[in-house]
C-alpha cells in the first residue's frame, strides 16, 4: 500500500513532467476507445433491429385460389409438423383489408375506402403468418412452405434483415480495421512516453537501483503511468458518448417517426442499457493497453 | 565481515584498477582507505557495492557472496550497506527529504517510521533548514551531508563512503567524522576513503593505503586483530574450486 501510494505519486510526477507526450497518449487512446464506444453503439443498435425486425415480423404465407379450408388446415398441419414454429397466426381477407387501411391509408381511411365499399380488394389476401423459434430457420421455412401444395406466394422479411446483417458485417470489418490501427499508434505513442520518462530517469533509477530499491520499486512508476495514461484516455469518450449518445438517439428517432408511425418499436438500444457494457470494456480496454504497454516498455529499458 | 580474495578488476578500457587484492574487514571496524588519485580506491569501492563485478576473485559483504548471489537478492544486499558516493548521486527531481526518506522507502519503512528517522538524520547532519531544498540549490559540502544522511538513515551493518569529506570544510569534515565514529561505537562496521593524510594522521584508525591497484600497506594487518585471516569453511573450499577452475582454463 505505501509502496502503490508512493508508485502512483512518481507515475504523476512523471505524466506531469512528460506532459506533451503523455497528453498525445491520452488523445490517441480517448481516439481509439470513442471510436470503439461508436462502432459498438452501431453494431449494437442494427443488431437491435434486426432482432425486432426477426421477430415482429413473421413468414407470410398466401393460399392459391382455389385452396379450399380444408386445404388450407392441411397447410397449417404441414407447417406445425416441420417443428421449430412458435406461432401460426391466421388473417383473413377482411382483417387484412382493415389494417391495411390504418397503416397505410391513414387519415383518409374513410374516404378511400369508402370507394370499395363493400368489395374487399384484399378478397384472396387471407394469409398465414408464421413466428419460427429460431429466426435463422426462417429461409428454409420459407422455401419449405412455398413447395407445399395450395400456396400461392411466401413473404418473409428477408430482404430488410439481411441487408442490415450484411452492413453490420461491413461495419463490424471497418471498425475492427480502424481500432486495429489506432490501437497501435497508441501502443506506439504510450510505448514512446513510457521510454522518454524513462530515459530522463535514467539516472535516478540506476541510482536507485544502487540504494537497493527492487525491480519493482523502480519500475512501478512508469506502469502506474501507462496505467493512468489508458484510464484517463478511456474516462473521456466515455463521459462524451454519456452525453452525445441519447442526443443522436433523439436526432435518429426523429428522423425515423417520418417513416414509420411506431418507431419507438425499432429497436434501438438505450443509454441506460449500452452505457455500463461501454464502461466496462472501455475502462478494460484502456487500462489493459496502458498496463501491458508500459510493463512491457519498462522491462526492455531496465533490464540491468 | 567484508572479505576480498585476490581480487582483479580490469575496465574495458584495459585498465587495471584493482590487481590480486587480499583485503579483510572484520565487523565494528574503522578502516580508511588511502592512496593517490586512480590508485584503485573508488574501484575497490564499487566493487564492494556490486556496481561492478571483478573478472577475479570473491568478494563477500556482510555474508552475501557478491559473486554467486541471485540478482534477485541484490537488492536486501545492498539494503544492508549504506553507501556515500564520491559523486554524491542524489536524486535530482527531489528535494533533500525525499532523497533521504527515499532510502527507507526503499527498506520499507513506515510513514511513522520515516517522519522521525528522517528529520532526525536531517539534524545529525545538520540539514534541518534546508529540507525543501532541491540538491542543485545545496553546496557541495550540503550535498554531501545529503548524501551521507541518506546513507546512515538505515542504520546498515556497514558504511562505505567515497570520500565523503573531500568538499567539506575542516570544521564541517571533523563533524563528519565524528558522527561516523559515534556511528562505529555502536557497531557499524565503517570504511572511509579519503585522500586527506590529516584526517588519517588525527584519527588513529586501521589505515589500508593503496598504489596501482594493489595495497601497499595495511597499519591494521600488524594488529593482531586484523592480522591473522581464519576462513570459513565453504568460502576456504570455493576458493580451492575457484583456483581449480581458473587451472582448467588456462
Ligand atoms: N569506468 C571506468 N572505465 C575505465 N577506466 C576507469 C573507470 N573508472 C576508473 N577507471 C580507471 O581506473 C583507475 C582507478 O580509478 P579509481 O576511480 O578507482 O581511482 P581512485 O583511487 O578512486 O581515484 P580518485 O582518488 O581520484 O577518486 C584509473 O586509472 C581510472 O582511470
Ligand atoms: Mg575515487
Amino acid at each position: 500500500m505505501r509502496t502503490f501510494l508512493y508508485s502512483l505519486r512518481q507515475g504523476l510526477a512523471n505524466l506531469r513532467r512528460n506532459w506533451l507526450f503523455s497528453v498525445a497518449s491520452i488523445a490517441t487512446v480517448s481516439a481509439c476507445i470513442f471510436l470503439f464506444c461508436l462502432f459498438y453503439s452501431i453494431i449494437a443498435n442494427v443488431r437491435g433491429i434486426v432482432y425486432t425486425a426477426e421477430t415482429t415480423v413473421g413468414i407470410t404465407v398466401f393460399f392459391d385460389k382455389d385452396a379450399d379450408d380444408v386445404r388450407k388446415a392441411e397447410i397449417r398441419d404441414a407447417i406445425i409438423s416441420k417443428g421449430g414454429v412458435k406461432e401460426v397466426v391466421y388473417t383473413s381477407a377482411d382483417q387484412a383489408w382493415e389494417e391495411f387501411k390504418t397503416d397505410y391509408l391513414g387519415d383518409d381511411a374513410e374516404e378511400l375506402s369508402a370507394a370499395f365499399a363493400d368489395d374487399n380488394p384484399l378478397a384472396d389476401s387471407d394469409s398465414y403468418e408464421i413466428f419460427l423459434e429460431d429466426i435463422e430457420d426462417q429461409e428454409s421455412m420459407a422455401s419449405y412452405i412455398s413447395g407445399l401444395p395450395g400456396v400461392r406466394e411466401v413473404n418473409y422479411a428477408n430482404t430488410v434483415v439481411s441487408v442490415l446483417k450484411s452492413l453490420n458485417r461491413v461495419i463490424y470489418i471497418l471498425s475492427a480495421v480502424i481500432i486495429g490501427v489506432l490501437v497501435a499508434v497508441s501502443v506506439f505513442l504510450i510505448s514512446n512516453t513510457i521510454s522518454v520518462a524513462a530515459a530522463f530517469r535514467k539516472r535516478e533509477n540506476e541510482i536507485m537501483r544502487l540504494i537497493g530499491a527492487t525491480d519493482f520499486m523502480i519500475r512501478a512508476p512508469f506502469v502506474v503511468e501507462g496505467l493512468v495514461i489508458g484510464l484517463v484516455g478511456a474516462i473521456i469518450p466515455l463521459c462524451a458518448v454519456f452525453f452525445i449518445y441519447r442526443r443522436v438517439m433523439d436526432y435518429f428517432m426523429a428522423w425515423l417517426s417520418g417513416f414509420s408511425s411506431d418507431a419507438g418499436l425499432i429497436g434501438l438500444v438505450p443509454l441506460e442499457r449500452i452505457f455500463p457494457e461501454l464502461c466496462a470494456y472501455g475502462l478494460i480496454f484502456g487500462a489493459g493497453m496502458g498496463f501491458i504497454v508500459s510493463f512491457f516498455t519498462i522491462r526492455k529499458h531496465l533490464k540491468v | 565481515m567484508i572479505l576480498l580474495e585476490d581480487v582483479s578488476k580490469t575496465y574495458q578500457t584495459g585498465v587495471r584498477a584493482v590487481k590480486d587484492l587480499d583485503l579483510r574487514i572484520n565487523d565494528g571496524e574503522f578502516v580508511f582507505v588511502t592512496g593517490k588519485s586512480g590508485s584503485g580506491k573508488s574501484t575497490l569501492f564499487k566493487l564492494l557495492t556490486r556496481e561492478i563485478t571483478p573478472e577475479e576473485g570473491s568478494i563477500i559483504v556482510n555474508d552475501f557472496d557478491l559473486d554467486s548471489i541471485r540478482r534477485r537478492q541484490i537488492p536486501r544486499f545492498r539494503r544492508s550497506i549504506g553507501v556515500v558516493f564520491q559523486d554524491f548521486r542524489l536524486l535530482n527531481d527531489r528535494n533533500v527529504y525525499e532523497n533521504v526518506a527515499f532510502a527507507q522507502r526503499v527498506i520499507g519503512a513506515s510513514g511513522y517510521e520515516i517522519r522521525t528517522n528522517v528529520p532526525r538524520m536531517l539534524k545529525l547532519t545538520g540539514l534541518s533548514h534546508k529540507y525543501k531544498n532541491m540538491p542543485y540549490e545545496l553546496s557541495g559540502g550540503e550535498q554531501q551531508r545529503v548524501a551521507i544522511a541518506r546513507a546512515l538513515v538505515n542504520q546498515p551493518r556497514v558504511i562505505l563512503a567515497d570520500e565523503p569529506t573531500g568538499n567539506l570544510d575542516e570544521a564541517n569534515t571533523a563533524e563528519i567524522m565524528k558522527l561516523l565514529e559515534d556511528i562505529n561505537q555502536m557497531g557499524t562496521t565503517v570504511v572511509v576513503i579519503t585522500h586527506s593524510r590529516a584526517m588519517v594522521e588525527t584519527m588513529h584508525k586501521r589505515v589500508i593505503t593503496m598504489d596501482k591497484g594493489r595495497i601497499v600497506s595495511d597499519s591494521g594487518a600488524l594488529q593482531p586483530r586484523g592480522g591473522s585471516v581464519v576462513l570459513p569453511e565453504d568460502v576456504k573450499s570455493r576458493q580451492k574450486r575457484r583456483i581449480i577452475r581458473r587451472r582448467e582454463t588456462l
